[in-house]
């Protein structure tokens, strides 16, 4: 049975994580995810969860820690946002390549100049190349199902890759809304039991975990590490077929809407997807065929996926909400653009930086996105190198 | 979309503006209806003028932008007509909710001519009537109930006391003056 409630994006997290109850939790706080820790400590003291709670001075600390705590064998969440991620930056890379199965909730916010708490992308986007496995969610209801599936594509042998769940910071994390929620039973089944093979505190079975590598084999390891990577995209799959079965709700790499026979794409990731389904329902109701492509999964990037979904559209809108100050648009443009090159996906595409520090997006927005795109693809109208959705001038 | 009412809340850091619209949202939600209730944060200082925001519907809400054009406001301060465009976009069809001392004839001319609906209450003295402190949140909550028609009044005060019942199990006596400050809320609102 479902329960229908209302929560914050940040209150539905928690919620997971008391029904998952992980061994070890290393947390700092930092805005706007200070409450999931917040949480964990008081579903703690309230005996509702038997997880050790790890206060520790910085996140470099948090990472370290959560580190140690996976190299031991424990299930390990943290949670984390903008410059507190920043500041775990080279132990983010050792728990990846360790392969160690942690899970970071990770509230996003944008990474300081200007000093600002609101939703952006910069922060996860920055640590794209550091190896984990990246999911983002549209909704409280996303959030909560993704950090679901988390540990069951983080764990599996085919995967041991460290896993982040990404929400919009304020915009979802503060938002209180309507949910469905599992039973604690069919979630504790799904999630299972964490039985790692090596780890080390295991009897005889010493190991190493995190020693110097010299060149002779420091490559193969990361080649094993990318491979590792390419494979969890068929493990996201099944475990988000197996989610489903429980859950009735539907899971991929992307999220169509109204996308199969739409001849203008946006394409974005997060909270600003629900404001383009809106927009998109209007716009059909005016005979405009406008399609959604919402990127769920970033890391790995399923290019082959993602361009082939846009191969019969006219134009597409790739929307970043994240600066590469590349002087060529944002890290989902560069990336969705390349694997379009790739699988000669012709249609026009732009890529349009929005939402930064948590500048507000409306369906007016988006809608003139749209327009933009059927004058690209009608009008032949051209665009500068990539502009900034709803810029004071 | 005809189903959705769309508010906006203006307050100052501590008086509960947002803790109004997620209490809002809540008891909205227990009598079946979809809801969104959000913040807009900026720096948090005490006193300094927030906002905060509740989509009520009959239907799944998707949209993650903050409202531009509410159906009503409510002004939980209202020292802050003087500095805050509290009527912006606000819809004539729907109406404002001013927390004040003042007579209307007084509060109107600060409106910027707004032409829909303008009711007051005085949240401070319901509030030490009823409660014997300043909450000016229990009685906006009930007369924003009352203006915006989004729920009926019997069902909201029978969802509070549940809802309240339950928050106050220790304090029985807390919940009384609750209860008193919703009632006579919906009474004093005009």
């Amino acid at each position: 049975m479902a329960i229908r409630t209302r929560m914050s994006g940040n209150e539905a997290l928690a919620e997971a994580i008391r029904q998952i109850n992980p061994d070890v939790m290393p947390a700092f706080p930092i805005t706007p995810s200070t409450e999931i820790p917040q949480f964990v400590s008081t579903m703690i003291a309230n005996g509702q969860i038997d997880t050790e709670f790890i206060p520790v001075e910085s996140e470099h600390s948090s990472m370290s820690a959560a580190i140690g705590a996976s190299a031991a064998g424990a299930r390990t969440l943290t949670a984390t946002s903008s410059a507190g991620l920043a500041y775990m930056w080279e132990v983010v890379y050792v728990a990846a390549s360790s392969r160690l199965p942690i899970v970071m909730d990770v509230v996003n916010r944008g990474l300081t100049g200007p000093l600002n708490i609101n939703a952006e992308h910069s922060d996860s986007m920055g640590a794209r190349d550091s190896g984990w496995i990246q999911i983002y969610a549209e909704n409280n209801q996303e959030a909560y199902d993704n950090m679901l599936q988390a540990y069951r594509i983080a764990e599996h042998p085919d995967v041991h890759l460290p896993v982040m769940i990404c929400q919009d910071g304020f915009i979802t994390s503060h938002a209180v809304e309507s949910i469905s929620l599992l039973e604690d039973e069919p979630v504790k089944k799904f999630v299972g039991t964490y039985e790692p093979e090596h780890f080390l505190l295991k009897e005889n079975e010493p190991m190493a975990v995190g020693p110097y590598a010299v060149s002779n084999y420091c490559m193969e390891a990361k080649k094993a590490q990318a491979e590792a990577m390419i494979r969890s995209k068929q493990v996201i799959l099944d475990v988000a077929k197996e989610f489903a079965e429980m859950s009735g709700r539907t899971y991929g790499f992307y999220e169509g809407y109204q996308l199969e026979d739409a001849d203008y794409v946006v394409v974005a990731i997060g909270s600003v997807c629900g404001t383009a389904k809106d927009a998109i329902d209007q716009l059909r109701a005016k005979g405009m065929k406008a399609g959604l492509m919402k990127v769920r999964v970033f890391r790995p990037f399923p290019g082959e996926e993602f361009a082939e979904a846009l191969r019969n559209c006219k134009a597409v809108a790739i929307m970043d909400r994240a600066e590469s100050y590349s002087g060529q648009g944002g890290p989902l443009g560069a990336e969705l653009m390349a694997a379009m090159y790739r699988a000669k996906v012709q249609a026009e595409a732009v890529n349009i930086m929005y939402g930064l520090s948590g500048r507000d997006v409306r369906v007016e927005d988006i809608e003139k996105v749209f327009a933009d795109l059927q004058d690209m693809a009608e009008n032949g109208k051209t665009f500068a190198q990539y502009p900034y959705l709803g810029l004071r001038e | 979309m005809a189903t959705l009412t769309e508010i906006r809340w203006h307050g100052r850091g501590g008086q509960g503006a947002k803790t109004a619209a997620l209490l809002l949202a809540d008891v909205a939600f227990n009598t079946g209806k979809y809801v969104q209730g959000f913040p807009e944060y900026g720096p948090e200082r005490m006193g300094a003028p927030i906002t905060a925001y509740d989509r009520i519907s009959d239907q799944e809400i998707r949209v993650h932008s903050n409202i531009y054009e509410p159906d009503y406001v409510a002004v939980v301060d209202d020292t802050l007509l003087h500095g805050v465009d509290v009527t912006k976009g606000l819809k004539e069809s729907g109406g404002i909710l001013i927390n004040t001392d003042k007579p209307k004839e007084e509060i109107i001319p600060l409106l910027k001519g707004y032409k829909g609906k303008v009711y007051i209450i005085d949240a401070h003295k319901v509030s030490m009537e009823t409660m014997g402190k300043y909450f000016p949140n229990t009685p906006m909550l009930a007369a924003m109930v009352k203006i915006s028609g989004v729920m009926d009044t019997e069902v909201f005060l029978k969802e509070m006391e549940a809802s309240l019942a339950h928050k106050f199990a220790k304090k029985p006596e807390v919940l009384a003056g609750n209860m008193a400050a919703l009632k006579l809320a919906l009474e004093e609102v005009h």
